[in-house]
């Protein structure tokens, strides 16, 4: 599936974020709407009220416009698009899909080795708020999970916060949950400021990869991330503020692993939920995959006992990015089908399977790079 | 600017300097065993302990990581993020705070049962006699109430405390309007033999949400030879109690407690299986307390404690054999042992906690108004010893109460971080600290450790829990993780290779 495309773009200066109107609507009701034109008869329709045009063909209109498109989009009526000036189009919410995701900067305070969304260092903060303000208005019906990603959402400064407060305002009873490196939390001020939001239902994702400072800063790529993130997690739970702990599973973070759960059972016992994720093959890995790969094939029995060391204390874990096949059978009950519909993919191999219906397949990236133990089941 | 990857050595260097932590540590199984300020734990080789404070220790090794994640020292490449250790710590120490939480109530005296280990309890008395007044109940409840403590506990007892059932219907909803008014939480629950509840009173408890607790030594022969009263019927009568209050206040309000004699130590499956053929859920293999009755006859129901051990040991191993058939049965001083040493909470258990329990967690009020810093300092006072009368609900108030000169006395010696063999003992953040059965036992509230029988108990049953812990056999180790978490046994199926 198709999430992005490109054209050429006229009539405006800034992003222009709609909701997609596959079919033509009455004058009253178009304000919101970008007019998707499936063929080439922009010249026969009128148009006016539209907030912009969309159009496979050429599409002469003094509105914001992409049209010449080269792709051709999934794009169904309610789907919500940005439109950018340089010709860019880009999916931001489709009503059929449950989880959500909002993308707020593409700068990052860390440089993880396997970062899936390679940080960029220009200032894209106004930008991408007053798209997400809107997006956050248009969003219908009203997602049950949005997560907030980035870059690192923190960054965002006061951003972020009015980002939320529009949230709570607009999607009261959406749940939120900010992934976030976390060390911007060991701010008592900035956990103060998060709490008296007073958001019915938020919480944040946060990597730990070590029970050590040292080769957890070597993962991240920051000196003192370790000291700041874990002062991180408990200024968040001093201020009531719930968090996950979000753990990519390579070369670096296995050997400690049993290790690592125990730290966390001692260390955050107030974490709500353990994700242990597949690595994606995305992003910086192919860089650093030297380094970072380990077929999952052979990490089975300390990401068991790493399941198992959490669950019998009482803590909720859960598996992510794996395949079934893969994993341990007992493991199966912890792994979620985690990978997005536009993103996954399954191998020839998986045609066979009896299980497919209950795994949650590959990241279409890993078509490049995955364990050399799927089969079907 | 395209950024760039730096190497580990910039990020995890060969540390300058290595500072230590507090912590302590023994010899255990051949390996030393480390234990830090937050009862967190380590197994290492012997010698570690050397190699750290002499500074020949290679932070090189994995080893060097273990002992940083886990706060045992700390070096110049990361803070040592004290304030997580401090807040692991304050978890630790969650039974400070908040106030004295546990309040007992002694209505009565008198009883129909003659036990041998019994304190306190006066036969034929006529009523009236060794009865809680109402005025010493209204000032006792107002003492109660006094306690900053957010959820209070009413425990009535006795004597048989039915034997008293009006002074139960007295104190009931007086203290639920107490609670409601100051916005208290409140458990209540009543220590019965069960042998003279009727229908009738047991209904009262299940209308007022008052839990019951009793007593169950064993099978028939060893419950009425422990038990005597009128008739020898006390096992029937407890029996069918149970199945009545189980029955009108609901099988999980009723709760059943052992306590070991000289004539117990030789059956302790048999007690055990009891516990099982009775459909209870938790057992709490109890020695003797060395007070009142029970010193006088300590011929006929006391022993070495080495004997107890054993008890304790056998116990637990034909416990566990129970939970691996299926049938879940958890010991609760295990449970409380474990739940100090496996996780990062402390217990409520007022006689294992330091500062100790006594009068900080727990107080008595007896009978006749006076109060007590627990329920052995009155058991003391019935052999004329005071020295743990705080004073009386008629004269004092809290205030006076804990800083009486008894509470003081005690208080000096109620923290095992400043006794001797405690300080530096590995096991102090599992242990407590018992000025009163010091006091009781060896004529001095601090203590001799090495021939005291509270340190014996504590010691070797903690050192047991760690073989165990050593051990690490998946299915032992599950059955005590489900006791701590409450979740289902483990299952019984063995896991595909």
């Amino acid at each position: 599936m198709r999430l992005t495309t490109t054209g050429s773009a006229r009539n405006f200066a800034e992003g222009v974020v709609g909701r997609i109107a596959a079919h033509d609507l009455p004058q009253s009701e178009r304000v919101h709407h970008i007019r998707l034109l499936q063929d080439c008869d922009g010249a026969i329709q009128d148009l006016t009220g539209y907030r912009g045009v969309l159009a496979y063909g050429s599409a002469p209109t003094s509105l914001p416009v992409v049209d010449r498109l080269r792709e051709v989009l999934t794009f169904a009526d309610g789907d919500v698009v940005v439109l950018e000036p340089n010709g860019f189009v880009r999916s931001l919410y489709r009503p059929r899909e449950k989880h959500h995701s909002m993308f707020v900067t593409e700068r990052c305070s860390s440089n993880c080795l396997m970062c899936s969304q390679p940080p960029k260092d220009h200032d894209d903060v106004d930008a991408l708020t007053a798209r997400n303000r809107e997006l956050i208005r248009l969003m219908n019906p009203k997602p049950e999970y949005l997560t907030i990603t980035g870059g690192e959402p923190t960054l965002l400064g006061d951003h972020l916060f009015d980002l939320l407060d529009e949230a709570k305002r607009l999607l009261p009873s959406t749940a939120i949950h900010i992934l976030s490196n976390g060390r911007t939390l060991a701010w008592p001020q900035y956990c103060a400021r998060i709490a008296e939001l007073g958001h019915p239902d938020l919480s944040f994702g946060i990597p730990l990869y070590s029970d050590v400072a040292g080769d957890h800063d070597y993962v991240v790529q920051a000196k003192g991330a370790f000291d700041q993130t874990l002062s991180g997690f408990h200024q968040a739970a001093r201020h009531g503020i719930r968090v996950e702990v979000r753990i990519v599973l390579h070369r670096l973070t296995v050997p400690r692993l049993a290790r690592l759960a125990e730290f966390i059972f001692r260390n955050l016992p107030f974490a709500e939920h353990v994700a242990l994720m597949g690595l994606e093959f995305v992003g910086y890995t192919a860089r650093n995959v030297a380094e970072l790969w380990i077929d999952p094939f052979d990490y089975q029995l300390e990401l068991a006992a790493a399941v198992r060391f959490l669950s019998e204390r009482g803590i909720t874990v859960s598996i992510y990015n794996h395949q079934l096949c893969v994993l341990q059978p007992e493991l199966w009950g912890y792994a979620r089908k985690s990978i997005s519909d536009w993103k996954n993919l399954y191998l020839p191999a998986c045609e066979q399977c009896a299980r497919r219906e209950a795994c949650g397949g590959l990241f279409q990236w890993a078509a490049k790079k995955h364990s050399s133990h799927i089969h079907p089941l | 600017m395209p950024r760039t990857f730096y190497p580990a050595e910039n990020f995890a260097p060969v540390p300058n300097s290595v500072s230590l932590l507090p912590f302590r540590f023994t010899r255990l199984f051949g390996k030393e065993l480390l234990v830090n300020e937050a009862g967190e734990y380590l197994f290492a080789p012997e010698g570690t302990v050397h190699a750290l404070v002499s500074g020949s220790f290679a932070a090189t090794t994995e080893l060097y990581k273990d002992l940083k994640a886990k706060h045992f020292l700390y070096d110049d490449t990361s803070s040592p993020l004290l304030d997580i250790l401090a807040a692991k710590i304050r978890t630790k120490f969650q039974h400070i705070y908040g106030g004295t939480k546990l309040h007992i109530f002694v209505v009565t005296l008198r009883c129909e049962h003659s036990c041998h280990y019994c304190q306190v309890s006066r036969q034929g008395a006529a009523k009236g006699e060794f009865d809680m007044s109402t005025a010493t109940a209204d000032r006792a409840l107002a003492l109660m109430f006094d306690s900053p403590a957010p959820h209070l506990t009413l425990e009535m007892q006795g004597g048989e405390p039915l034997l008293a059932f009006d002074m139960i219907r007295y104190l009931v909803p007086r203290a639920k309007a107490m609670a409601k008014e100051r916005g208290k939480m409140l458990d209540l629950v009543v220590t019965t033999n069960l042998a003279v509840a009727t229908d009738e009173m047991l209904q009262y408890l299940a209308d007022e949400g008052v839990k019951v607790s009793t007593s169950l030594d064993g099978p028939a022969f060893l419950h009425n030879q422990n038990r005597p009263r009128p008739g020898n019927d006390s096992y029937e009568r407890a029996i069918d109690g149970i199945a009545r209050a189980r029955k009108i206040v609901g099988v999980e309000n009723v709760a059943a407690l052992m306590t070991t004699t000289s004539a117990s130590l030789d059956h302790v499956e048999e007690i055990i299986d009891e516990y099982v053929r009775q459909e209870f859920h938790t057992i709490f293999l109890r020695p003797i307390s060395p007070y009142g009755f029970a010193v006088k006859s300590r011929k006929r129901t006391g022993y070495e404690m080495a004997r107890f051990l054993e008890f304790y040991k056998r116990g637990l191993k034909h416990i566990l054999e129970i939970n691996r058939s299926g049938y879940r049965l958890a010991e609760i001083y295990t449970q409380i042992l474990l739940t100090k040493i496996l996780t990062p909470y402390g217990t409520g258990y007022v006689d294992l906690q330091s500062p100790a329990g006594e009068a900080w967690n727990v107080l008595v009020y007896n009978y006749d108004g006076n109060v007590f810093a627990s329920d052995e300092s009155r058991m003391l006072a019935e052999m004329r010893d005071n020295t743990f009368r705080l004073g009386n609900v008629h004269k004092d108030t809290r205030r006076t109460l804990l800083t009486s000169d008894a509470a003081l006395a005690m208080f000096e010696s109620s923290c095992n971080q400043t006794l001797v063999g405690c300080s530096d003992c590995a096991f102090q953040a599992y242990c407590g600290a018992d000025p009163i059965f010091h006091h009781a036992t060896q004529g001095d509230m601090y203590g001799h450790r090495p021939s005291s029988d509270f340190c014996a108990r504590n010691m070797e049953s903690i050192k047991h829990l760690f073989s165990y812990i050593a051990q690490d056999d998946p299915a032992t180790m599950g059955i005590f993780w489900a006791w701590l978490t409450g979740r289902p046994l483990p299952s019984l199926e063995v896991p595909c290779a």
